[in-house]
């Protein structure tokens, strides 16, 4: 009985080094995961929003295979003309950019606040809030565009398929509202590790849970600019 | 994924990494976004539109999730708790493209009379009389 009762670190040996760790982790009577609560709640939270935006995307998915009326295409619609000369969809690249380079000072940012160099990580989180705060303002740009100059609405649309604008603003706008709250998140915690509140316990980990907040978002923005914008 | 995995030994105080492997990645996403950037700036249609659209998003959402969230360090414990639950959106994925198609099918059949792209009818859904 107790000869079977727990896999023997022999039985174990033949399987690679990750799942042997794997298999050692789940069987025991101890916590699975060997980071700290605060870091495995994000990522749980995260698979739920991952969830949340699937459903979004597959049901833009849907609607728009089985309209009978032609689909608006976005590289015209999200144009935008310099020197008299339309670009196609440069606005959203412009915007994709912006995401991107955000999601670089970021990951800078947990760079230095380990190296509990409070300043600089500080003012990248900053630097990121404020890409975020841009990319937010270049989509109001772009609903204003959409409803005042071209008239879209959620239930109709003079481009093509209603329902375009549905999934159009259910999808972006919901993007954004995840931009405009990891703003918030990120300026109350550069401003909590600006005023040394976490010098006492040595512990930044909180910034490296605010970057996969951060993170997650432009990985959102990524799947949307190609499945929304680019299909 | 295909960044040069340089991989420093300590890191007992949470993940730690050089910072010439951000840039490095961040570079990557530039590259990778441009690239898809093209594919609608030279309007590539067909099958090819399609793989590279979805090429390009799948790399530069393995560079995110795998470095900059530091996926690729983390234990393989937590990767498959929250890597592998997503998968069973592939289920709903095809059991909703076979719906839409059916509806589009139907569609067709009974609102046959609708002509394209009228931006009349569009209103509604365009399908209803």
């Amino acid at each position: 009985m107790e000869q079977h009762s727990q896999p023997t670190a022999q039985d174990l040996s033949g399987l690679p080094s990750g799942w042997r760790g794997f298999v050692a982790d789940w069987s025991s009577d101890q916590r699975a995961f060997k980071v700290s609560w605060g870091k495995a709640m994000m990522w749980i939270f995260l698979v739920s929003d991952t969830f949340v935006f699937s459903c979004f995307l597959i049901g833009y998915m849907t609607v728009r295979i089985s309209t009978t009326v032609v689909w608006p295409k976005p590289r015209e619609v999200f144009a935008l003309s310099i020197g008299g000369v339309s670009v196609p969809l440069l606005l959203i690249a412009i915007m994709t950019f912006i995401l991107i380079s955000s999601s670089g000072t970021m990951a800078m940012a947990v760079h230095f606040a380990y190296l509990r160099d409070r300043a600089k990580a500080a003012a990248l989180m900053l630097a990121t809030a404020a890409f975020g705060a841009t990319f937010v303002s270049l989509q109001a740009f772009e609903w204003t565009h959409l409803i005042l100059g071209e008239g879209v609405r959620p239930w109709g649309s003079s481009l093509g398929a209603a329902q375009f604008g549905a999934s159009f603003f259910m999808i972006t706008g919901f993007h954004g509202l995840h931009v405009t709250a990891g703003v918030i998140y990120l300026l109350t915690v550069a401003y909590r590790v600006l005023k040394g509140r976490y010098e006492k316990s040595g512990n930044y980990q909180i910034v490296e849970i605010a970057g996969l907040y951060w993170h997650f978002v432009d990985l959102v923005w990524v799947f949307i600019f190609a499945l929304f914008y680019l299909w | 994924m295909s960044a040069q995995h340089t991989h420093p030994g300590g890191h007992a105080s949470g993940q730690q990494h050089p910072i010439s492997l951000y840039l490095k990645v961040w570079g990557m996403l530039f590259v990778l976004s441009t690239f898809s950037y093209l594919v609608d700036y030279f309007n590539i249609q067909g099958f090819l539109r399609w793989f590279l659209i979805v090429a390009f998003m799948l790399m530069k959402a393995g560079l995110i999730i795998g470095v900059f969230m530091h996926m690729r360090w983390e234990r393989l414990a937590l990767m498959v708790a929250i890597l592998l639950p997503p998968l069973c959106l592939m289920v709903l994925i095809g059991m909703m493209q076979a719906e839409a198609r059916y509806t589009y099918s139907t569609r067709g059949q009974f609102f046959s009379n609708a002509p394209v792209a009228d931006s009349t009818k569009a209103k509604g859904g365009g399908t209803r009389e």
